[in-house]
């Protein structure tokens, strides 16, 4: 008695035989029909639940006269219906192999080897605590490694000031200052000048209650020039020149550039993070001076605007309210955000490692790091300012 | 593969370049470049640095437009072609890039799954069986498919390279420069990996190559690209035939001798 099934999909056939089966395999066994493949062998025993009868010490004939076309991928399926086959004590056996195919199946028998376990990973709560602990421990071994690094810099600033001045590299230095500073004033004027005429709005209408629009000058000099105008400047170059430190020094990382620096006897420090440093040190203030201007005009034009305040009696309520302390106490906070941006860019680029998603995370961490940071010395100048009465 | 294209595809060129003219700005590149590729064969582009074999390969598989001329692959047009029928086309064939080109946030399993579940939306297990093949006829250690392209050394980033490239059991594949800074144990390995998947899969196989140890062992054809053009296309021993200083420079200098001798050698040792 024999019975024959034919898969729907017509790439393989089964007969019943005396004694096992016979699989007759027809159609295109290549990568491209790989599902179609799959679920024709389904029918078989010990493919699947489903698949009828065990498979028991019977024959298995798999005839491949009747393919069209077979890959690597089609050859695999059939090795592994006969590896199966094998295991679940039957007896396979391939017939109606041509030389190519007798090669092909040569190499996917040879190409089939265990797969490497993958280590079994522990339950969810712990590895969250897992995952906090190390998150925890890892803060802490950045603001060290941040430290260190800040203090190489200044080592090898000082190295280079007095020691080897004749290495010290200008041009890297102006380009950068050129790229950092100069290129951000259209932005940064900008921004703060948006933000004196959002000031002096605000206020304007706050201070009408009291009948004091006139101190609208005192609210808009004072918190231009001790706070906004040096920390819009900070958080843009955080943006715009923080970031591209990390990418640019990155980038050379994955490229072994730096490493090449490294065996020929420069000093990535030296060559890469010292220009940028120095750079933001000299553009910051000046940005920063910059934003003070460009605040202080769009304070006075909201003013004029809306007050009816003439741009000389607001010169003139300015040079009584404030005094070039508040000014001072602005700009001497620049080099120290200079210097804190300057170095988490290039130290974030320096760690990027392996892959190009790399450079992504490091970037956006130099960033966020940059603004935190500058925030929190902003806050800690505002305690010391305050302390010592400025 | 016992598919060898439709009736009226077999016999024809595999890739038929015709008049192809390159050039970046002022300089030109190629120029009434002609080049015919039999299918199955496996055919070798030679030249010195910088005459522009990576730029016609490019040009072959559609990165870089030519300025002129006409690129034929599988009996069709690669020109103009309509985005829905090039991507059947780029299914028929692979590359392995000069640099390996890994997707380096990818493990190199996932590199190769990328083609499939692309341009045959494969999912389930059969993905990971199918790395695992192809990362073994590749010439891998099985643990390399849960490694990232940046733990690999450069022989290993380049077969994992042509594992993504065979991922499609591709009709074509285009290999620039596969040994270059691999060991000769390692190169001599990837050679005869290539001429064994040849053999078995039936692809033909278009590599740039500067190894002359290749040209002596696995290629059929060999194409020296110079004068901007393809100056000669022919076997190894007529490529010695020829009177062109830089081909005879290239093949009968002190390297080109000694592969010779090798191969001549390994015959030998083979018949005796
Ligand atoms: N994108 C490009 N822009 C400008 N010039 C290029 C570009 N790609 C390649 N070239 C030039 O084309 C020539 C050939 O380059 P290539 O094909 O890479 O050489 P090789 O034969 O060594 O592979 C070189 O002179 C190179 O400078
Ligand atoms: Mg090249």
């Amino acid at each position: 008695m024999s019975a024959t099934r034919v898969d729907a999909s017509g790439l393989l056939r089964l007969v019943d035989r005396q004694g096992g089966l016979r699989a007759e395999l027809s159609g295109r066994w290549v990568v491209a029909n790989v599902a179609g493949l799959e679920r024709a062998l389904t029918a078989l025993p010990g493919e699947s639940r489903k698949g009828g009868g065990p498979v028991g010490g019977r024959a298995l004939e798999i005839d491949l006269s009747a393919v069209e076309a077979i890959d690597t991928v089609g050859a695999w399926l059939v090795h592994r219906t006969a590896a199966r086959w094998q295991r679940a004590g039957g007896e396979p056996l391939i017939t109606g192999v041509n030389e190519d195919y007798e090669v092909l199946l040569g190499q996917v028998a040879k190409a089939d080897r265990p797969v490497p376990e993958k280590p079994r990973g522990h339950g969810r709560i712990a590895r969250m605590i897992d995952g906090f602990g190390r998150s925890v421990s890892l803060a802490g071994k950045e603001s060290l490694s941040l430290i260190s690094f800040l203090g190489e810099t200044i080592a090898a600033l000082f190295r280079l000031v007095f020691l080897h001045p004749g290495r010290f590299r200008l041009t890297s230095t102006f380009a950068q200052a050129q790229k950092a500073g100069l290129e951000a004033m259209p932005i940064v004027g900008l921004i703060s000048f948006l933000i004196g005429i959002v000031i002096a709005y605000q206020g304007v209408d706050q201070l009408a209650m009291f009948g004091a629009q006139i101190f609208v000058v005192n609210l808009v000099a004072i918190s231009v020039l001790r706070e906004l105008g040096i920390l819009l400047a900070a958080i843009v170059i955080a943006g715009r020149s923080g970031s591209s430190f990390t990418a640019q020094i990155g980038s050379m990382k994955l490229n072994e550039e730096v490493d090449a620096m490294r065996t020929l006897g420069l000093d990535p420090i030296e060559v890469l993070v010292v220009p940028r440093v120095l750079a933001l040190m000299i553009m910051l203030p000046c940005l920063a001076f910059f934003a003070d201007m460009m605040g202080l005009t769009g304070g006075m034009l909201m003013s004029w605007g809306v007050l009816g305040i003439p741009p000389d009696v607001f010169m003139n309520r300015l040079a009584d309210s404030v005094s070039w302390k508040t000014f001072a106490v602005g700009i001497v906070k620049a080099p120290f955000f200079a210097v804190t941006i300057a170095v988490v860019g290039c130290l974030e680029g320096l760690r990027v490692e392996g892959s190009s998603e790399s450079v992504g995370q490091r970037t956006t961490q130099s960033v966020v790091k940059g603004i935190f940071l500058v925030i929190v010395l902003d806050a800690a100048f505002s305690i010391f300012f305050a302390t010592v009465g400025i | 593969m016992a598919d060898n294209g439709s009736p009226a595809e077999r016999g024809q060129p595999i890739i038929r370049l015709r008049g192809i003219r390159n050039a970046f700005g002022r300089q030109v590149v190629h120029d009434k470049l002609d080049l015919d590729v039999r299918r199955g064969e496996i055919i070798a582009l030679v030249g010195g640095s910088g005459t522009g074999k990576s730029v016609l390969l490019r040009t072959i598989v559609g990165l870089n437009r030519p300025a002129a001329g006409s690129i034929e692959v599988f009996g069709k047009q690669i020109l103009g072609m309509p985005a829905v029928e090039r991507r059947k086309v780029e299914q028929r064939w692979g590359i392995l890039f000069q640099n390996g080109a890994l997707f380096s946030s990818l493990t190199v399993a996932q590199n190769i799954q990328v083609p499939l579940k692309e341009h045959l939306g494969l999912k389930g297990p059969i993905l990971d069986e199918i790395a695992a093949l192809k990362i073994a006829l590749a010439g891998l250690p099985p643990e390399a498919g849960d490694k990232y392209p940046s733990e690999l050394s450069g022989g290993m980033k380049k077969r994992a390279g042509l594992a993504r490239a065979l991922a499609l059991d591709p009709e074509i594949v285009f290999l620039d420069e596969p040994t270059a800074g691999l060991d000769p144990i390692g190169a001599a390995a990837f050679d005869q990996l290539i001429a064994d998947l040849r053999d078995s899969i039936g692809f033909t196989v278009f590599l740039v190559t500067h190894d002359l140890d290749t040209l002596a062992t696995v290629c059929d054809r060999i194409a020296v690209l110079g004068e901007k053009r393809v100056m000669v296309v022919g076997t190894m021993e007529e490529m010695l035939q020829q009177t062109h200083p830089w081909i005879v420079e290239y093949f009968h200098g002190p390297r080109g001798r000694a592969a010779l001798d090798a191969k001549a050698r390994n015959e030998a040792r083979l018949e005796g």
